[in-house]
């Protein structure tokens, strides 16, 4: 859906493609990362130059970059897919072997001028993949095995990858879109009762292991998930980002502590404060208002991509869409959920909120293809 | 039965159909998200808000300065000087690349420090929590300090900071007395309920040993507090309010530090202890053991290797010899056998026992120490000439239970309570005592032993110096070594009468003149020449080894030819002026051969130096050993070379 879409009734060639693009969307995406540096100049303690600048640097380079890919014809970024999930593949099996090592796991190339996460960039080569697979696909054979199970090896190869490094964060990430673009393609919902079923036998499974010698998960890993259980069983030690975060963000309260006034970030309680976290200090600073109008935002991010998805004809936009909105919607969901004490604490962060180079640029890099699409639509 | 392809729209449908049923899906979580930030922000809010203040606000201890140690006169003896010291915290260390390693790596460049300084320091940072401050290095240069200093931002973690230290600037004079503070240990916190929170600061000094130990609870003062605003890691972001602490008490001494010092040097290499007590007053004037240590090393954490030396050392430099050791008194302990026999009326002076060179009881012979005998003995000179079997004798008369009580009238086999570690209850046994301890009936032999401070009889110098304080004055005298604190004079109880009758006390105190007066007493040579000074006291050899018949018959090997560790121990006791006695001294060599020559010559110019108060004028000597006393004076290296006229000295 094109704001303009009742004055241009044929297909836009050139700079007027402009007019095309989805600019309640732009402009929200601007509303957010704007949020987002105002909480990185906080949290820096009133330093502009700390963290603030260079996420306001990488976003304009993500903008450009959107807008580059949304004016490249959406046939061209069909053609891409698969050459772009081979690369995706090289980098992950790189940094399985040369990657830098940060936090515990091996995720970073670094490219200079910032540090890559291959992980994020292959969600986005992987939902292009996908849709392109089902854009070409009889629609007969969509739940057809063999057919089913091609798809489940593209995307399992890439989580394989991913868990090993390890980032079980976006491991998981990476599983769910993959699945929610297969349930968005048509596979028959048979398959996702069987894999239903089977999750529930693998995390019976993963609990009856735990302690013996051929345990499913890391210890890091169970420890998360106790503390995830019980936080407040181990307050300064695993618990206590969790109980920290929450802390920040109940004495909030309904408005909040005001601008730049937040003690639990600005004392340092808060860990990650600047990254996974950030929520925790619009939530103090603004409060309850705050933290809901950012979920507001988000919100109309999802509706507009969706209602764009339904829009659409094109089947490969169509599931390009959807892919990206459930991508993004699995950032929100996990950090937040993560943040506010509803899910075990995972490394992802809130998108274009949350301090960082990859995640910024791979969320732009994919509203740029949702814009290819909306731009290109078939009329 | 092959279906046709769905059509582009029909497609779409599907797609538009799923893409509804993910929509609920997100819609649901959005709203769970929503309710979830309802709860925390509204509901639970003012829970949350309480949490997040409690957060903030940190109290801190502020260790106070721990009260000084002083002399009589007021010298300096333990003080507190500035340290110049690196602590390290152990989260902002580790940020840096390459953690806490990289960053004591970098510190070693800058700061002179030992591996064993890095172990420790890191044993240290794995045991406390992440935030407290773990001094590292202490005692550094202002150069070493402000070099960490400049080099700040490539040492995180790392702070200078000025503290203080106990700092002991008259070195070994006191160590044994003073003892020293040390970090607090586990063994310091095992088994106290509420322990101070001060002693949870790392290395927090307490005394370890001696005054500082036993007056620790006036000497460390109380905490002050600071109120601090801090982060999740610890770190101080800015003083709210602060409270002051209240130093620890300063504590004057009864101690002498001139005359300390004098007698600390005196005794030199001697594996030996030197008390001088005021017999008035009971104040220690001088309580010095040899050879001494540097209490210093302790503060700072003495180095292992340093330690072994300490320990292994036959003289054992770390004992307080003054009180920890017990010895037998030997021939110093027959005015107490005299006393008692006198006391009882068993004797009087005119008394006169025949010494033939032996004693014989039961069949079994008990020498005297002068193979020849010394023939008729009366009570003054059984003590001039230290007559062996004259105390066989009148012990044997007057029994072994009436010497142990005179013994512990005057002061032996009772543990005297000062602020010194280890003190030694000595032994004062009689019959009861040896049915208890060793189940055994008591002998003759036992009683003949003991007459003349052998076989089981154990005293400590300081029991000695009280003994001779009783008996110089008659009075109760009680030892004292704390003659002030905070100023304030501790109260000194007029000592009650001994219940001794003054003539019989008299009788003995002319045997100890004729000791050291007397034309063949024991420690002729040690007399004193000035009129108003004359000395008084008794010589002692106690045997450390048991001399066999068949060494008796074949001549007793000489004491030169012995190993160091079983030649007798010196023993001398006295006390100055005759007239109207002032200090009591007793002194112990161990292993030191007889008392007349090692014992006696230290106990004189010991006394002497209390006297005058520093080092003792030549003219107190006899002529003749004039050259010699000024020879050996020459010797010592003596921190007051001037006599107390001199202003005190604050170091």
């Amino acid at each position: 859906m094109s704001f303009f879409e009742n004055r241009t009734a044929s297909a836009p060639t050139g700079l007027a493609k402009l007019l095309h693009f989805h600019w309640p969307l732009v402009l929200v995406i601007c509303a957010i990362a704007t949020l987002g540096w105002l909480m990185l100049y906080s949290i820096a303690g009133g330093d502009f130059s700390r963290w603030a600048e260079p996420q306001m640097n990488r976003y304009f380079i993500g903008l450009a970059a959107m807008f580059w890919i949304g004016l490249m014809p959406i046939w061209f970024w069909n053609l891409t897919a698969w050459p772009a999930y081979a690369i995706g593949m090289l980098l992950l099996v790189y940094v399985e072997f040369f990657g830098a090592v940060g936090m515990g796991a091996q995720r970073w190339i670094d490219l200079g001028f910032m540090m890559l996460q291959p992980s994020e960039l292959m969600k986005v080569a992987l939902i292009m993949a996908l849709a392109s697979y089902y854009a070409k696909l009889d629609d007969r054979l969509i739940s057809h095995p063999f057919w089913v199970i091609l798809p489940v090896v593209v995307i399992i190869a890439p989580t394989v990858l991913v868990l090993m490094q390890p980032n079980l964060g976006t491991a998981v990430m990476t599983l769910a879109v993959g699945g929610a673009m297969m349930f968005a393609a048509g596979v028959s919902l048979w398959y996702f009762g069987a894999v239903v079923g089977v999750v529930v036998g693998a995390v019976v499974g993963i609990f009856a292991t735990r302690g013996t010698p051929w345990q499913l998960l890391h210890d890091y890993q169970y420890r998360r998930i106790d503390t995830f259980l019980d936080p407040a069983a181990d307050p300064l030690g695993a618990g206590y980002n969790i109980i920290q975060a929450q802390i920040a963000l109940g004495s909030g309260g309904w408005s909040g502590k005001g601008f730049m006034q937040g003690t639990q970030s600005r004392l340092n309680f808060l860990p990650e404060k600047h990254t996974d976290f950030i929520f925790t200090t619009l939530g103090e600073e603004f409060g309850y208002l705050g933290a809901m109008s950012l979920l507001v935002l988000y919100t109309l991010v999802l509706v507009f991509l969706l209602w764009a998805a339904v829009r659409n004809r094109d089947r490969f936009s169509q599931l390009l869409i959807i892919g990206v909105a459930v991508n993004f919607f699995l950032y929100i969901a996990v950090n937040l959920s993560m943040v506010m004490g509803m899910a075990p604490v995972v490394g992802v962060p809130l998108p274009l909120l949350s301090y960082g180079g990859s995640a910024t640029l791979v969320v732009m890099i994919a509203f740029g293809l949702v814009h290819s699409a909306i731009v290109h639509r078939p009329r | 039965m092959a279906r046709k392809p769905k059509s582009p729209n029909e497609l779409s449908e599907g797609v538009t159909r799923r893409a509804l049923l993910l929509s609920v899906g997100m819609g649901a979580m959005v709203a769970a998200l929503g309710a979830r930030m309802h709860r925390l922000g509204v509901a639970q809010s003012d829970e949350y808000r309480l949490l997040a203040e409690e957060n903030r606000i940190n109290i801190r201890l502020v260790p106070p300065a721990r009260g000084q140690l002083f002399d009589r006169a007021g010298v300096l003896i333990a003080g507190n000087e500035q340290n110049y010291r690196v602590v390290i915290t152990k989260e902002d260390a580790s940020k840096a690349e390459g953690g806490v390693q990289m960053v004591l790596d970098r510190l070693c460049q800058i700061i002179p420090m030992t591996d064993e300084d890095v172990a420790d320091a890191l044993k240290a940072l794995e045991r406390n929590s992440p935030f407290v401050p773990i001094p590292v290095a202490e005692r550094l240069s202002w150069q070493d300090f402000s070099e960490v200093a400049i080099n700040g931002p490539a040492l995180p973690g790392v702070t200078p900071e000025v503290g203080l230290s106990r700092h002991y600037p008259l070195v070994g004079d006191f160590a044994h007395v003073v003892g020293y503070v040390g970090p607090v240990s586990e063994k310091d916190l095992e088994g106290v309920e509420n322990p101070d929170p001060l002693l949870l600061i790392p290395r927090f000094q307490i005394g370890k040993i001696g005054v500082e130990r036993w007056m620790e609870s006036d000497l460390r003062g109380s905490a002050g507090t600071r109120q601090i605003e801090v982060n999740a890691v610890g770190r101080v972001m800015r003083e709210l309010s602060r409270e002051e602490g209240i130093a620890g008490a300063d504590i004057t001494l009864t101690l002498d530090a001139r005359v300390q010092n004098f007698v600390q040097a005196r005794l030199g290499d001697e594996s030996a202890a030197c008390v001088i007590m005021d017999v008035q007053t009971g104040d220690l004037v001088a309580a010095a053991s040899a050879p001494s240590f540097d209490p210093n090393l302790f503060v700072r954490g003495i180095a292992s290797a340093d330690y072994k030396v300490l320990i292994e050392d036959d003289h054992r430099p770390l004992a307080n010899k003054v009180v920890q050791g017990a010895y037998p008194p030997g021939s110093t302990f027959k005015m107490v056998t005299a006393l008692a026999a006198l006391a009882e009326g068993v004797i009087d002076t005119e008394t006169r026992v025949s010494c033939p060179g032996y004693y014989e009881s039961g069949g079994r012979r008990f020498h005297c120490w002068r193979a020849g005998g010394h023939g008729s003995v009366d009570l003054e000179r059984s003590l001039m000439e230290s007559c062996d079997v004259y105390y066989y004798d009148i012990a044997q008369r007057v029994g072994i239970d009436k010497v142990a009580e005179m013994g512990r009238k005057l002061g032996l086999g009772i543990r005297h309570d000062l602020p010194m570690s280890a003190i030694a209850e000595g032994n004062m046994p009689d019959k009861a005592w040896k049915a208890r301890v060793h189940n055994a009936e008591w002998r003759i032999g036992d009683t003949i032993n003991a007459a003349i401070g052998q076989g089981y009889v154990l005293t400590s110098p300081l029991q000695l110096a009280v003994m001779t304080s009783r008996i110089a004055t008659g009075k109760h005298v009680e030892p004292r070594l704390i003659k002030a604190i905070s100023g304030v004079e501790m109260p000194i109880a007029p000592a009650p009468e001994l219940g001794v009758p003054a003539e019989k006390l008299a009788a003995v105190q002319r045997g100890m003149f004729a000791v050291m007066n007397g034309a063949t007493g024991t420690a002729r040579g040690s007399r004193v020449a000035d009129e108003t000074m004359i000395m008084c006291g008794k010589t002692g050899t106690a045997q450390v080894r048991n001399i066999s018949a068949a060494e008796r018959e074949t001549g007793v090997v000489r004491n030169e030819d012995l190993p160091w560790n079983r030649r007798d121990h010196a023993l001398f006791v006295g006390y100055a002026p005759a007239e109207n006695p002032r200090y009591a001294v007793a002194v112990v060599v161990e292993h030191g051969g007889g008392g007349s020559a090692a014992a006696a010559p230290i106990a004189r110019d010991a006394l002497l130096a209390a006297l005058t108060g520093g080092i003792p004028p030549l003219s107190a000597y006899p002529a003749e050993q004039r050259p010699a006393i000024e020879a050996r004076f020459n010797e010592l290296s003596l921190r007051f070379t001037k006599l107390g006229n001199q202003a005190p000295t604050r170091i």
